[in-house]
């Protein structure tokens, strides 16, 4: 299996606080990698390095063999990110947004682009409303929208349906699973969503103040810890971590 | 450089614009209301002050060109502004954009932004006051190239300090050219300052863009001098504030700041 995505010795510091502690791992092509951790494990700290908004303390990234130390433009290309803490200007349409990251991408095809991201995200129906006037499900599509508008070969979700009705957020996840499929991607999952995870996953990563603490699928961490779920997982771990602190 | 990635950061921008009469009054309201006072206040002067005696409006020419130099910084710094009052500076970073992409396309945007608010107030200069500010010729284009500079300058530091202390820097942005209007000489001579300002205010291109400008309408002597030095001094302030602009987007990378800007 190729790796996508390889990450060495990862390391942030903030003066003396250290946010991510030589924490290493890979995504292979075409796999959807869980990464959960309680609020303030270092989640954020992590994806932010790995597209290149933060320079690591020590360690490196590598994206399809390049370092984006030394690539950030140009593996920037082929990647894109959603979070629910970064938002598209409201005052802009749904269309305005995306031709407006589209050209950012270098999109060469963008209405056909627009095109086909509107019919398979249901957008049609509110593409030249403003996007500051969208239900919270109807933003979380055009963030998506977005975020594949450079047909990206790496993908970093963070909590893609925070916030979202049941019949939304599982149509958010069916979409997730079938891009991944359909299109080889490579995709980092950060969420407080455990069902999610399980269902998305085949890898999980858990980390804890600033460290992987444990990894492995779904199915293998449950039945290591002798828990019936990946919630009682996480939640043995995370309490765990705080009495060994 | 990629001539689509400026585009479409010019986009961004002129979506905003295009789609929003508030915004576009609010950019016409402030020059032309400027200019309004400024005209009734150097007419009077025309009247009563036996400096400005043979040169009707040289006051209203300085408003205006302050004027200009005001918008085009304070539109470089709102072009920043918007991004992070929208929450969409994360997503300007992680788009595969240069600084000197983003530099650029906040350059050209910035001029639009500027000549919006700025060609009604000069229009209505012409029959409001029978002054026209075409009066002062070919060096015009180069006074506005100049200011044009400096006020991108001036835009690229307060950007710079927004991209490094995030909206705190906020008010910085609004009160910079405040602090320098004193010390530009904008209305009045560099012999009026104290000799200690003085030697401060020959380090700004604006003393010599200003006095050129009087110099032209009080004077009708064009000295190319006085040009030539605001140039000189613009290309200083630019390369630092470029430099500035680089140095605080790496900065920002090693502190963090680009991932929770306008938190």
């Amino acid at each position: 299996m190729q790796k996508a995505v390889i990450v060495e010795n990862l390391s942030k510091n903030y003066f003396k606080k250290e946010a991510v502690k030589e924490i290493s791992f890979t995504i292979n092509e075409n796999e959807i990698l869980g990464l959960l951790g309680p609020n303030g494990c270092g989640k954020t700290t992590t994806i932010a390095m790995m597209l290149g908004l933060l320079k690591p303390s020590n360690g490196r990234v590598v994206i399809h063999g390049l370092d984006i130390e030394k690539n950030r433009i140009s593996l920037l290309h082929k990647m894109n990110f959603i979070s629910p803490y970064i938002e598209l200007p409201k005052k802009l349409s749904v269309k305005e947004n995306l031709i407006v990251y589209g050209k950012l991408y270098g999109v060469k095809f963008i209405s056909e682009r627009i095109k086909y991201l509107s019919e398979k995200l249901r957008l049609e129906e509110f593409i030249n409303k403003k996007t500051g006037e969208l239900s919270s499900g109807q933003k979380n599509r055009v963030s998506l929208a977005k975020a594949l508008i450079n047909e990206p070969s790496i993908l970093f979700l963070d909590e893609p349906t925070a916030s979202l009705d049941p019949e939304t957020g599982d149509f958010v996840r069916s979409f997730i699973e079938k891009i991944s499929r359909e299109k080889k991607m490579s995709i980092l999952l950060a969420s407080h969503n455990m069902d999610e995870v399980k269902r998305l996953c085949k890898n999980v990563l858990m980390m804890n103040n600033g460290v992987i603490i444990d990894k492995g699928t779904p199915d293998d961490l449950i039945k290591k810890h002798g828990k019936r779920n990946l919630e009682e997982v996480f939640l043995k771990l995370n309490r765990n971590n705080h009495e060994l602190k | 450089m990629s001539l689509n990635r400026i585009i479409g950061l010019f986009l961004r921008h002129f979506f905003l614009i295009k789609s929003s009469l508030p915004r576009i009054l609010d950019l016409i309201y402030w020059p032309t209301i400027q200019i309004i006072l400024w005209g009734f206040i150097s007419k009077f002067f025309t009247a009563y002050s036996d400096y400005y005696n043979n040169t009707v409006g040289v006051i209203l020419t300085c408003a205006i060109l302050y004027d200009f130099l005001f918008r085009s910084s304070i539109s470089f710094n709102m072009l920043f502004l918007e991004e992070i009052w929208s929450r969409n500076f994360t997503n300007l970073f992680i788009a595969p954009m240069r600084i000197s992409e983003i530099i650029t396309a906040l350059v050209g945007t910035a001029l639009i932004r500027t000549l919006i608010g700025l060609v009604p107030a000069i229009l209505i200069t012409s029959p409001l006051f029978g002054i026209s500010i075409l009066n002062l010729g070919i060096p015009l284009f180069f006074l506005f190239l100049s200011l044009y500079i400096f006020g991108i300058t001036l835009g690229l530091f307060v950007s710079s300090g927004l991209l490094r202390y995030g909206p705190a820097f906020e008010n910085i942005a609004w009160s910079s050219l405040f602090l320098l209007a004193p010390l530009g000489c904008i209305y009045y001579p560099i012999e009026i300052l104290p000799d200690f300002f003085q030697n401060v205010a020959r380090g700004l291109p604006l003393v010599y863009i200003f006095e050129e400008a009087r110099s032209i309408l009080v004077n009708q002597v064009v000295n190319y001098s006085n040009i030539k030095n605001a140039f000189l001094l613009n290309a200083i302030y630019l390369f630092v504030g470029i430099s500035l602009f680089y140095y605080s987007f790496s900065q920002a990378r090693k502190k963090g700041s680009l991932i929770n800007i306008g938190e």
